[in-house]
């Protein structure tokens, strides 16, 4: 595989940063776009805009068309159903709420319990805050252990006749831990819980199969699969989505609109109220074409080397410390050096050229059972190379430098 | 050049051996301060006499080399002084940081100004205003007697 091609069809990697070439470290956070989602949004706007929907005019209808297109590729991207399971949200954190707030409305009493996991971001525990506040409904966390892998065994014993539903992510945005999905479900499922999976980290870098997982819900933001901003997709079992109540009232979404009464579109646009980032939806669709052009098996091979790569380099300095060593790892590699503060390292490394993240990354939960104050974290895409490892490692050779550490 | 600017070996040995550390004993005054952005926190505790004098000054908290620094940095700075002369400095350093390439004030010593001046690197770096400031909004907060938690997302 030419990772040097694939990185040219980013035009951001002609920039320079502080006359240095970039080297993005960062994709968790967000990844860059490849040219042609950038000129699908330009094209739209140029030559093809208009509001989707329900207008006759020609503009409109291939605008239609070129939206429900990328909502079939997704569906056959992550294997759903059918393409009514696939509903477009602002992003995941969106998708996740939709899910907390009518499931929560159907379904949760005082006193019943959310089962979620230290790893979560942020996202996935404050949308299920909401219905502590509103329901009286009980969160409880499962365990991770020192490596970052939850536990398993606590996990089946958190399991009550009160559980209503269990929320995970797919893999940790701080130590890289890929859950064991299909044991997690299927002991949810054997007890008749359904299972949401926060898929924003795994989505742009390993196989997603809905069906496989047989999970209820995924989440998943476009941004972060090399594709707009402004974009999230909340795949949902049909059996969910149609018994669930609508989130965002408003035009689109309705059936039939009376002074006494309202009734909902059917799915999937029940849940899409108002004009949605039409754009950004079309140009998603050369983001799964750009993934496939490469092939996700082929993309898995390529940034596990990488890791692998990373963690070996990482190692061999001195006071670097890893965050968590689980059983099975994806390219995102948080780490602390001894003595320096991650803010600290991430100032230094700019200047070098080198865009890593430094805090807590939405995660106080798993940093507080860490006892991490904070980590910096560099985070691989498709995009980078040894090379950017290797600048990388210099960089952070420097900044152990700046502060005078041998 | 522009990193030894921001990370001066007075930072980093500040930033390595904070002085006045920790809580000191029959402290009149304390406030808490927070960054979300990185999860730093900090804590001050003041001890004024019946002459309006900062007795004692120190502080907790857990940050980076800039934080930390410039938390120290303002202890020693603000320790032994009157609190109408404590809160004009703070108000020079805020305006240092913002916007003055150097600290106007009447109040530091010529050492004390290179000092604090060690700091106004720090300027070059937007993202990093918020640690330098930090301790020096707590102790505003201390001496006004608030009660609420410094944010550095709510304050300007």
């Amino acid at each position: 595989m030419d990772i040097e091609q694939i990185k040219s069809q980013f035009p951001i990697f002609s920039k320079k940063i502080k006359n240095k070439p970039l080297v993005y470290l960062d994709s968790s956070n967000s990844a860059q776009k490849p040219i042609n989602v950038i000129k699908s949004l330009d094209n739209f706007y140029k030559n093809e805009f208009s509001n989707i929907g329900r207008s006759i005019y020609s503009l409109s209808v291939s605008a239609t068309n070129k939206y429900e297109e990328t909502r079939l590729s997704i569906k056959n991207f992550i294997n759903a159903k059918s393409k009514d399971e696939i509903i477009f949200t602002k992003n995941a954190t969106e998708s996740i709420n939709l899910v907390a707030s009518t499931f929560g409305q159907k379904f949760i009493k005082k006193g019943d319990e959310i089962l979620i996991t230290e790893l979560e971001h942020h996202s996935n525990y404050v949308p299920w805050h909401y219905l502590r506040i509103a329901k009286g409904a009980i969160i409880k966390f499962v365990p991770i252990n020192d490596d970052g892998d939850i536990i398993l065994e606590k996990f089946k014993e958190l399991i009550t006749s009160k559980t209503k539903i269990i929320a995970v992510t797919h893999l940790s945005n701080v130590t890289g831990t890929i859950v064991p999905l299909k044991d997690v479900i299927e002991i949810a499922h054997k007890k008749n819980i359904p299972v949401l999976v926060d898929g924003c980290q795994s989505a742009p870098h390993i196989k997603v199969d809905v069906q496989d997982l047989d999970c209820d819900f995924y989440a998943i933001s476009c941004h972060k699969v090399y594709g707009p901003t402004g974009v999230g997709i909340l795949y949902g079992k049909k059996k969910w989505l149609e018994q669930l109540p609508p989130y965002i009232g408003g035009g689109g979404m309705i059936n039939e609109v009376k002074k006494d009464d309202i009734s909902y579109a059917p799915l999937p646009e029940k849940y899409e109220a108002g004009t949605m980032p039409t754009a950004e939806v079309i140009a998603f669709n050369e983001s799964i074409n750009f993934i496939q052009s490469i092939g996700i098996h082929n993309i898995m091979q390529h940034e596990k080397e990488l890791t692998n790569y990373t963690l070996d380099k990482l190692k061999k300095i001195n006071s670097v410390n890893i965050v968590g060593n689980p059983k099975n790892k994806a390219g995102v590699i948080s780490f602390t050096i001894k003595g320096i503060h991650p803010h600290d390292i991430s100032t230094i490394l700019d200047e070098d050229g080198v865009a890593i993240r430094a805090g807590q990354h939405c995660c106080q939960i798993l940093h507080e059972r860490l006892n991490l104050v904070a980590t910096a974290r560099a985070s691989i895409g498709i995009y980078n190379t040894k090379e950017d490892i290797d600048i990388l490692c210099k960089a952070i050779e420097n900044c152990r430098k700046v502060f005078g550490k041998k | 050049m522009d990193l030894k600017q921001l990370y001066q070996d007075i930072i980093l040995e500040h930033g390595k051996s904070p002085r006045n550390f920790g809580k000191c004993e029959k402290y009149t005054h304390q406030a808490k301060g927070y960054n979300p952005l990185c999860g730093d926190k900090v804590q001050v505790y003041l001890k004024i006499n019946n002459e309006k004098k900062v007795e004692n000054l120190t502080f907790e908290g857990s940050g980076c080399a800039i934080s930390v620094a410039s938390t120290s940095i303002m202890t020693e700075l603000v320790k032994g002084k009157s609190i109408e002369i404590s809160k004009k400095i703070v108000i020079d350093f805020l305006n240092m940081i913002k916007s003055k390439t150097e600290i106007k004030s009447n109040d530091l010593g010529e050492d004390e100004k290179i000092k604090v001046m060690s700091l106004s690197g720090v300027k070059r770096y937007p993202m990093r205003v918020k640690c330098a400031t930090l301790a020096w909004h707590t102790l505003s907060s201390a001496i006004e007697g608030k009660k609420r938690e410094i944010n550095t997302e709510v304050i300007d």
